[in-house]
């Protein structure tokens, strides 16, 4: 077996996702050694669209799983459709159907609610799961995942044990909204995303958005960068960045000098709160446009 | 074969490997011999051709947070190219078993020693005369009552060293019933708001199936979130190791709690307290602390806070206690810029000050003056009992 992450580097590129060397690397390490990947990274690295990224280019399904405070075991392994059961007992009880053979009806495949990690290994080919944002989840539902994530099993009382048909390739993004456990952490690969560089910035903004200007592409990276190193309160991320430059072409801007004031305007793109858009003035924008243009 | 080019000395790629772990061990990573074997039996199925290779891998394996990424590198080349120091000591030391002698008298600097009898009252603030037992609002109906005495004692006129690990012991144990008080580990769901149809069908299995019986579910009520930043300078010394004990005794599995020190720096020390021995994690800590210069910067360490912990500590839930006596060698103003933006992000800003139980203390100190608008409780802790009345103040989240 040769761990060839360049080939998964290209075939993401080739679904337009721009992975630097430390990320393929930890996601053909994932596929390989068939473990968790756990990606963590400022809101707007593009952590969630790795996952995406990485179905398309296995031509695989994507499963997701949002998380959220208060999930639990219901909500993301299965539940039984009650309605669906109450209305089957009351028509078999027309039938005249033992008490036993009604049970064994009710509680079979057809009325059981797949969610999404049971979904994820009920699956004949593997599919990518996107546990997305798991510093939002309890600490129990995390200790509830070590355990999924160990076994690839479900234990389902009426209908026994669900083992895997295939494993998963299994992606979990975190925001740092809270520390999470070391078990957790151990059980993962990890991987850190930054902010990405000039280069690889220039190439996403030129696969997303493949009719823009050589020039204004440039003009539009460079900005971006420069302004990640003012004192933001949240840094603007990559989907701000193409957001901005759609806005941009949108607005037929050539350059960035060429209208200050819709410039000024189209700013919002980037900055998400009311501190950081007082603090980028026109003089400062004035500044960073006279440093990239 | 060899996982990188040219080790230094090697005596077969498996020992070398095995010394790289050691050394990353040694500077905070959590690997095991799991990890070992995993990157051992990895790096000998011969897939990686370069070096480059190897190491993003073995970072992606063996990095478990985002302070040992950003580390691996440094490390790496420090191992297998023998550059830069090799034995960097890490911010959070861990492990590092001493033998006893060499262990360093914990909070020497910031303690008096345990033997000395005179411990009481020698430090010639105003107002620290008296023994004065002031309660606040609220008893401290957590602790056992023949400690009675104890409990209202200010902690800095205990003299006798039975004495002081007795109030060790005690503020650990107030700590750890509040924490229980505060968890809710069990809620009755008699009247949800939701119903619960599983249970409720399960129930009514022997009524035919007829749902007569609806049981109801009801998400339980989240427990508060403590952030805890003690004060570990010289002025607040004569409080400062029962205020630690009250802390660790905080910290446990269920409560979410995170607890930090400062003087001239912030460090974390939640891992730390929650060692199960009590001698190690002290004698840890001490390791942390140690090298920490003279004076508080309380707003220095309120902003490495605010820029570095708030977002993974803090949510709508959050209380921060501050433990400080407010003697700060920072500007005041900068001091009241952290508090407003620790204020945005935290529930209640709690702030204890030991001075606060002195006969005739006014809140003078211009930090503190600058800080009081910003607090949303200002109470004493000079004594067990007026921790323990802190309970009130925790369930008003």
């Amino acid at each position: 077996m040769k761990l060839d992450y360049k080939h998964l580097q290209a075939d993401l590129a080739g679904v337009g996702y721009i992975a630097d060397d430390a990320l393929a690397m930890a996601l053909a390490l994932a596929i390989a050694l068939k473990r968790p990947l756990l990606l963590e990274g400022e809101a707007g690295v593009g952590k969630t669209d790795v996952a995406k990224a990485l179905a398309a280019a296995l031509g695989t399904r994507l499963i997701r799983l949002q998380c959220y405070e208060g999930l639990d075991a219901n909500a993301t392994l299965y539940e039984w459709n009650y309605q669906r059961q109450l209305l089957a007992i009351r028509a078999h009880e027309r039938e005249g159907l033992s008490g036993d053979e009604v049970e064994r009806h009710i509680f079979s495949a057809d009325y059981l609610l797949r969610r999404p990690l049971l979904d994820a290994i009920s699956q004949p080919t593997s599919p990518v799961l996107l546990i997305d944002e798991i510093d939002r989840a309890d600490e129990e539902f995390e200790a509830f995942l070590l355990e999924i994530l160990s076994d690839f099993q479900v234990t389902i009382p009426e209908l026994g044990t669900i083992a895997a048909q295939s494993i998963p390739h299994v992606v979990l993004t975190s925001n740092g909204t809270r520390a999470l456990s070391d078990a957790l952490r151990r059980r993962c690969l990890y991987s850190y995303l930054d902010f990405p560089d000039e280069a690889k910035e220039l190439a996403i903004l030129r696969a997303r958005l493949p009719g823009i200007e050589h020039r204004l592409a440039e003009q539009i990276v460079r900005f971006v960068q420069l302004l990640r190193r003012e004192a933001l309160e949240k840094k603007p991320g990559i989907a701000e960045t193409l957001d901005w430059a759609s806005a941009l072409t949108g607005l037929d801007f050539r350059s960035l000098a060429d209208d200050p004031e819709a410039l000024q305007a189209s700013l919002i793109c980037l900055l998400k709160t009311e501190a950081d858009l007082k603090s980028v003035p026109a003089e400062v924008t004035a500044r960073l446009v006279g440093k990239v243009a | 074969m060899s996982p990188a080019p040219a080790p230094l000395a090697a005596s077969g790629p498996v020992v070398r490997l095995r010394g790289f772990m050691a050394h990353l061990r040694l500077n905070g990573f959590t690997v095991g011999p799991g990890e070992t074997e995993a990157a051992l039996s990895f790096l000998a199925a011969g897939d990686l051709d370069d070096a480059a290779a190897s190491r993003l891998a073995l970072k992606t394996m063996l990095s478990g947070d985002r302070g040992q990424w950003e580390r691996f590198d440094a490390l790496f080349d420090a191992y297998w190219y023998g550059s830069g120091i090799k034995r960097a000591r890490p911010l959070e030391a861990k492990g590092g078993a001493r033998s006893a002698a060499q262990r360093p008298e914990i909070w020497s600097k910031a303690l008096p020693p345990e033997t000395r009898g005179d411990a009481a009252g020698p430090m010639g603030r105003p107002g620290s005369e008296a023994a004065d037992d002031r309660l606040p609002e609220g008893t401290g109906r957590l602790v056992a009552s023949q400690q009675e005495a104890l409990q209202r004692t200010d902690l800095r006129l205990l003299a006798s060293a039975e004495e002081a690990a007795e109030a060790e012991r005690l503020a650990e144990r107030l700590a750890r019933a509040l924490r229980y008080r505060l968890s809710r580990r069990r809620l009755p769901a008699r009247r949800g708001d939701v119903v619960d149809l599983r249970h409720s069908i399960r129930r009514n299995l022997s009524k035919g199936g007829e749902p007569l019986e609806l049981l109801h579910k009801r998400r339980p009520e989240h427990p508060v979130n403590l952030v805890l930043l003690l004060d570990v300078s010289g002025s607040m010394k004569l409080y400062s190791r029962y205020l630690i004990s009250f802390v660790r005794g905080l910290l446990g599995s269920s409560v979410r709690a995170e607890a930090f020190v400062f003087h001239t720096r912030l460090v974390q020390i939640s891992d730390v307290l929650r060692e199960r021995d009590r001698l190690r994690a002290m004698d840890r800590l001490s390791l942390m602390v140690e090298g920490f210069g003279g004076g508080t910067r309380i707003a220095g360490a309120l902003k490495q806070f605010n820029e570095r912990y708030a977002r993974e500590t803090l949510n709508s839930r959050s209380v921060v206690i501050i433990m400080s006596d407010g003697y700060d060698t920072d500007p005041p103003a900068a001091l009241e810029a952290e508090l407003a933006a620790l204020k945005r992000r935290a529930r209640r800003l709690i702030w204890l000050n030991p001075l606060l139980g002195w006969r005739d203390y006014a809140p003078v100190a211009r930090a503190m003056a600058a800080a009081l608008p910003y607090i949303d409780c200002f109470a004493t802790a000079h004594s067990l009992a007026s921790l323990a009345a802190l309970e009130t103040e925790l369930r008003r989240v």
